[in-house]
C-alpha cells in the first residue's frame, strides 16, 4: 500500500505491505534504526516514537496507520544540530547505561513534558509505566526528566 | 606515581553516551549487509519429545525461501557440540548439546530445525509451514522430583538425572554442631529468573567464501571466549573468525555464552556462502536464552547461647535445565564460598548437586551463585536474631569478621580487605534505624494494619573474577588475567585497547579517566577501543565484576610501562639519567629544572620519527600488559529496606531503600551509583516480582513480557546511597567491582523487610517473591486460618 509519512520533519512516500508495523517501516524501510525492539507484546516501549505529538509504540501502529501523520525519532530530537534539553539531561545525570531502551524512554519523556511540563518524581514513574529499563533502576531517569522539565520551563519563561 | 588525579573520583559525564542519545548506536539488529539472508529457527513447544519426521516441502516452496535444515540435515557441520567450560568435578555428566537437536526435543525451545529466507518475514511465514512429527515423552521440572528414582530421564544416555556432586569442606563442622546451643535450620528457594537484557539476542555472520573467513556480529558479552569456542564447535580455525561485539544492550550474565544461534548462523553462511542474520522474539528469547537462579538452598548455622556462629552446613540443588551451557555447573561454586557471608566461625560445610531438567538451560545471571547464598545467610541470620532474642543489626554486629587485611572466612578464602561495622553504622544512622524501630513498635501497640519492617542484609561478594591458579584448582577451563595496550599515537592522542566487552558499564569512559591520570593527558584525547577480536588480540571479556579490577588494573599497569618507556627516551633526549626525571601531569622534567621538560606528546612523536633513540630501543611508544590478579576482589556493605506492608492485602511497598557500599577506590561515581541504583532494582525484583514459571508437562508459562512481570519506574522508590572506603590489597588501584553488588545485598535486605513486618504475627518463612497472595496467605495462617 502506498503511504505518506512525514518523519522528522521529512515526507516520505513509499510502498509498505499493510501488516509491516510502524517500527519496521522506519528501521528497514527509511533506515532509522536508532529505534529499537525490545519485545514482542507491546510491553518495553524500546520503540516510542512521537505520532502526531504524542508517544506512542511504534510496534502497536501499522505503518499504513499513519499514513498522512508526522513522526519524530530519537533521530529528529536534536535541532539545527542542538540537542534536545532531555538528550542533555540523560547524559549529565547518567540516565542510560546500555542505550538500548534510551531512545524510547526520551520519547515518551518528550510526550510526557508536552502534557504536563512539571510533573513531580511520583507522575514521572507512573507515566513511564510502559517503558522498561534494565540497566539503571530508573533513578537517574527520573533525576533527567525532571531536570529536564525545569530547563524546558526555565526556556519557555524566557520566550 | 606523582601526577594529580584530575579526573579519577569523577566530574566527568560518559563519553557512551553521545552515540546512544542520537540513536547512532550500532546494535546487532541494525546491521545489515549485501545479499543478507534470514534465518527463524523452528523450536519444539513441547518439554519433551522425540522428534519423528520432518517435512519442510511447503517451507521449501514458500515465497523467498532459499534453505530449510533440520537437526539432523547440520549434523556434519559441526566438529564438536557447543561448549561448557566449567566441569566441575572429575565425574561431572556432560550430556551431547548439538546447536539444532537432532532427535530429541529436551525443553521447549530446543531447535530442530531453521528456515532461511531473504527476509525476516518470508522466514518466519516458512517456518509455520515446517511440520514436525514429535512424540511427547513425560517431561522433569522440579530438581528434587528430577533425582526421583522413577522420574523421566532428560538424557536416554544417562542413568539418572544427576550431572555432578560438588562439596567443600573448612575445619571440623560436626564438631562445631555438636557443642552449639542453637541450630538454625532453613529450607530456602530460588525461583527461577529471566534475565531481560533490553536487547535481545540477535547475530549476523558474513563469510568470504574464498578466504575461509568469517565475521560473526554477536550480542555478547564475551567475544574473544566465543571466537575460541565456536571455532572448536564448527572446525573453523581460529584465526579465520572474527568476532565483533558491537554495542549491547544489557547482559545480566545472559550473554555470557555461547549460543546455538551463534553457531547455526556460522554454519548457514559457510554452508550457503551468504550473509546471514538472526534476531530473537522476545518471546523466543525466553526460551532461547539462559535462564538464572533456581537452586533449593538447605542452610544449618550451629551458634553459641549469644548468637555467635560456630558452623555452617550447606545443601543445594541447582537446575541445570535440559544441558549444561557455558559455566552453569560453576555457578553454584562462585556462591560456595559465600554461605558464612561477613560473618566468623570454626567450620563449614558446602554441598551442591547439579540436576537436569526439561527447561530452558540456566547459567550465570547477575551475581550468579553469590545472590543465591547471601538470600539464604541473611535470612538466616534475621532467624538467629529472632531466636536468640536481638536485634538483626546486634546478631550481625557479634558475628562480623575482625577488621583487617587476608581475613580467613569460614568458607576457606581470605577476603582482601575488612572492615564491616562502621559500614553497617553508617547505614543504621543514615535511615534512623532507631527511629524506624520507634515507629514500628507504635504501629504494634496501636494495631495499625500498615505493616513496617526494616530488612538488614549486610552482604560481602567475591569478585573480580579471577586467579587463573583458583579457576584452574576448580577445574575452569580459562584463566581469569586481562589485557590491555596503550598506545601513544604520533599526533600525541592515545589509543587504548581494552579486553573488556562493556554493554552498558561505561569502560570507556572509566578507562579513560585512568589513562588520562596517569598519563597527563587530557580525557577527551583518550581513546578506548573493545568488543572485536580483531582490534584486541587477547580478552577474557566482561562478567563477575572483573572489569575494572582485572581489566582496568591491566591498562594502568600499561600507562606505568608506557611511562617507563617515556621517561628512558626524554632522559636520552634531555641528555640525563632517567633517575634525573620526575614525571608529572604528562610531563618529563629534569628534578629541580623544571623548564627543561618534554611532554609525553613530544615523546611520542620522537618515538615515531626514531631519529634519535636510545641504544636497544624499539621505535614507537606503545605498551602491553596483561594482569591475572593475586586474589578475588570483596566488595561489601549494608543495605537497609523499609517496606510497608497492607495487613488486609498482603501488598509490599518499599518505603525506603538505603545503601552503604564500600568497593574500595572509585574511578567514576557517577558510573557507580548507576550499577548500584540498576542492580538493587534488579535484586528487589527478584523479591518481589519476578519468577518463572513451567508446568509439570515443561510448558514455559512465563512465555512473555505479559505474564513475566519486569518492574517499570513505578515499581521503586528511590535509592539512597553512601559509601565507604576499603581499598582493596587484590590490586594496585585498590579497586573492587560493583557491577553485582546491588543485586546480592538487595534481595534479602526487602524479604527481611517484608518478614519482619510479619514477624510478631509470627510468620518466619516467606517464599519468594513476596507477592501479595503469598503474603496475604501466610498472614492468614499465622493467625490461624487456612493458607
Amino acid at each position: 500500500m502506498r503511504i505518506s509519512v512525514t518523519v522528522n520533519g521529512e515526507r516520505h512516500d513509499g510502498d509498505v505491505e499493510p501488516r509491516t508495523l510502524l517500527v519496521y517501516f522506519l528501521r528497514e524501510t527509511l533506515g532509522l534504526t536508532g529505534t529499537n525492539v525490545g519485545c514482542d507484546t507491546s510491553s518495553c516501549g524500546a520503540c516510542t516514537v512521537l505520532l502526531d505529538g504524542q508517544s506512542a509504540k511504534s510496534c502497536t501502529v501499522l505503518a499504513v496507520q499513519a499514513d498522512g501523520s508526522e513522526v519524530t525519532t530519537v533521530e529528529g530530537l536534536a535541532r539545527n544540530g542542538e540537542w534536545h534539553p532531555i538528550q542533555h539531561a540523560f547524559h549529565e545525570h547518567h540516565g542510560l547505561q546500555c542505550g538500548f531502551c534510551t531512545p524510547g524512554m526520551m520519547m515518551a519523556a518528550v510526550g510526557l513534558l508536552s502534557e504536563d511540563p512539571d510533573p513531580d518524581e511520583a507522575g514521572i514513574r507512573l507515566a513511564l509505566e510502559g517503558n522498561l529499563c534494565r540497566c539503571t533502576g530508573y533513578q537517574n531517569i527520573v533525576t533527567a526528566i525532571l531536570a529536564a522539565g525545569k530547563k524546558m520551563r526555565a526556556a519557555e519563561g524566557e520566550n | 606515581m606523582a601526577t594529580a588525579e584530575r579526573f579519577t573520583g569523577g566530574g566527568v559525564l560518559r563519553k557512551e553516551d553521545p552515540t546512544l542519545l542520537t540513536g547512532q548506536g550500532t546494535f546487532v539488529e541494525s546491521i545489515t549487509l549485501p545479499g543478507m539472508l534470514h534465518a527463524v529457527f523452528v523450536r519444539s513447544p513441547f518439554g519433551s519429545a522425540d522428534i519423528g519426521a520432518i517435512d519442510a516441502e511447503a517451507a521449501r516452496a514458500a515465497p523467498g525461501v532459499v534453505a530449510v535444515f533440520t537437526g539432523g540435515d547440520l549434523k556434519d557441520e559441526w566438529a564438536a557440540g557447543l561448549p561448557m567450560a566449567w566441569p566441575v568435578t572429575a565425574d561431572i555428566r556432560i550430556p551431547d548439546h548439538w546447536p539444532l537437536t537432532p532427535d530429541v526435543a529436551r525443553y521447549a525451545g530446543d531447535a530442530v530445525a531453521v528456515v532461511v529466507a531473504g527476509t525476516r518475514a518470508q522466514a518466519k511465514d516458512a517456518a509455520e509451514l515446517v511440520s514436525v512429527d514429535y512424540d511427547e515423552r513425560p517431561a522433569v521440572v522440579d530438581v528434587e522430583r528430577a533425582l526421583e528414582g522413577d522420574a523421566p530421564r532428560v538424557h536416554d544416555a544417562l542413568e539418572d538425572n544427576r550431572s555432578y556432586t560438588w562439596t567443600l569442606s573448612n575445619g571440623d563442622v560436626d564438631a562445631a554442631f555438636d557443642k552449639a546451643d542453637v541450630v538454625i535450620t532453613r529450607r530456602t528457594t530460588q525461583p527461577r529468573l529471566i534475565p531481560n537484557a533490553m536487547e535481545p539476542r540477535a547475530v549476523v555472520v558474513q563469510p568470504v567464501p574464498a578466504a575461509g573467513d568469517f565475521t560473526m556480529w554477536s550480542t555478547t558479552q564475551i567475544p574473544h571466549i566465543s571466537r575460541i569456542l565456536l571455532a572448536l564447535t564448527l572446525g573453523i580455525p581460529e584465526s579465520r573468525l572474527r568476532v565483533i561485539a558491537p554495542d549491547v544492550g544489557g547482559g545480566f550474565g545472559s550473554k555470557l555464552n555461547v549460543y546455538a544461534e551463534e553457531a547455526a548462523c556460522l554454519a548457514l553462511a559457510r554452508r550457503l556462502r551468504r550473509p546471514i542474520k538472526w534476531v530473537a522474539e522476545r518471546s523466543e528469547d525466553y526460551q532461547a536464552t539462559i535462564h538464572g537462579r533456581d537452586q533449593i538452598q538447605q542452610l544449618e548455622l550451629a551458634a553459641d547461647s549469644e548468637g555467635r556462629i560456630l558452623g555452617y552446613r550447606v545443601k543445594l540443588l541447582a537446575n541445570m535445565g535440559a544441558y549444561l551451557q557455558l559455566v552453569a555447573p560453576g555457578v553454584p561454586l562462585l556462591g560456595a564460598f559465600l554461605y558464612c557471608g561477613s560473618y566468623g566461625g570454626e567450620a563449614y560445610h558446602f554441598e551442591c548437586t547439579g540436576v537436569f531438567t526439561n527447561t530452558t538451560p540456566t547459567d550465570a545471571y547477575r551475581g550468579a551463585g553469590r545472590p543465591e547464598a547471601t538470600y539464604a545467610i541473611e535470612l538466616a541470620m534475621d532467624a538467629l536474631a529472632r531466636e536468640i532474642g536481638v536485634d538483626p543489626a546486634e546478631i550481625r554486629r557479634r558475628n562480623f569478621l575482625p577488621t583487617g587485611d587476608m581475613v580467613a572466612s569460614p568458607g576457606g578464602l581470605q577476603f582482601d580487605t575488612t572492615d564491616y561495622g562502621p559500614n553497617l553504622e553508617r547505614a543504621l544512622d543514615l535511615l534512623g534505624y532507631d527511629d524506624v524501630r520507634a515507629e514500628q513498635a507504635a504501629r504494634r501497640e496501636r494495631g495499625d494494619p500498615r505493616l513496617l519492617g526494616i530488612g538488614i542484609s549486610t552482604y560481602v561478594e567475591m569478585c573480580g573474577l579471577a586467579p587463573s591458579q583458583v579457576l584452574g584448582s576448580l577445574n575452569y577451563g580459562a584463566g581469569g588475567w586481562e589485557a590491555a595496550t596503550v598506545r601513544l599515537l604520533p599526533t600525541g592522542k592515545v589509543e587504548v585497547v581494552t579486553g573488556t566487552s562493556p554493554h552498558g558499564q561505561g569502560h570507556e569512559t572509566s578507562w579513560s579517566q585512568i589513562v588520562a591520570d596517569r598519563l597527563g593527558v587530557d580525557f577527551d584525547d583518550v581513546t578506548v577501543l573493545h568488543g572485536d577480536t580483531a582490534i584486541a588480540p587477547h580478552g577474557m571479556n566482561t562478567y563477575g565484576s572483573r572489569s575494572v579490577s582485572v581489566g582496568g588494573v591491566a591498562v594502568h599497569q600499561a600507562c606505568g610501562r608506557v611511562v617507563d618507556k617515556g621517561r628512558r627516551l626524554a632522559a636520552h633526549l634531555l641528555e640525563v639519567s632517567p633517575d634525573d626525571l620526575e614525571f608529572e601531569a604528562g610531563r618529563f622534567a629534569v628534578k629541580g629544572v623544571p623548564d627543561r621538560s618534554k611532554t609525553i606528546q613530544e615523546i611520542a612523536f620522537a618515538a615515531w620519527t626514531a631519529h634519535s633513540l636510545p641504544e636497544g630501543e624499539e621505535p614507537g611508544l606503545t605498551a602491553d600488559a596483561v594482569f591475572d590478579p593475586p586474589n578475588f576482589t570483596f566488595p561489601f556493605g549494608s543495605h537497609l529496606c523499609v517496606v510497608e506492608v497492607d495487613g488486609e492485602t498482603g501488598a509490599v511497598e518499599i518505603l525506603r531503600y538505603v545503601a552503604v557500599d564500600d568497593c574500595g577506590n572509585v574511578i567514576n561515581p557517577q558510573i557507580v551509583d548507576g550499577q548500584l541504583h540498576g542492580g538493587i532494582a534488579q535484586g528487589i525484583a527478584a523479591a518481589l516480582y519476578e519468577e518463572a514459571a513451567y508446568s509439570e508437562e515443561g510448558t514455559l508459562a512465563t512465555s512473555s513480557m505479559l505474564n513475566y512481570l519486569v518492574p517499570s519506574a513505578a515499581e521503586f522508590p528511590s535509592f539512597e546511597l553512601d559509601r565507604t572506603v576499603t581499598p582493596s590489597n587484590s590490586n594496585p588501584m585498590g579497586v573492587k567491582g560493583i557491577g553485582e553488588a546491588g543485586t546480592i545485598a538487595s534481595t534479602p535486605a526487602v524479604m527481611n523487610a517484608v518478614i519482619d513486618a510479619l514477624s510478631h504475627l509470627g510468620v518466619t518463612e516467606l517464599d519468594l517473591p513476596a507477592t501479595p497472595e503469598r503474603v496475604w496467605r501466610a498472614i492468614r495462617s499465622a493467625k490461624g486460618g487456612a493458607a
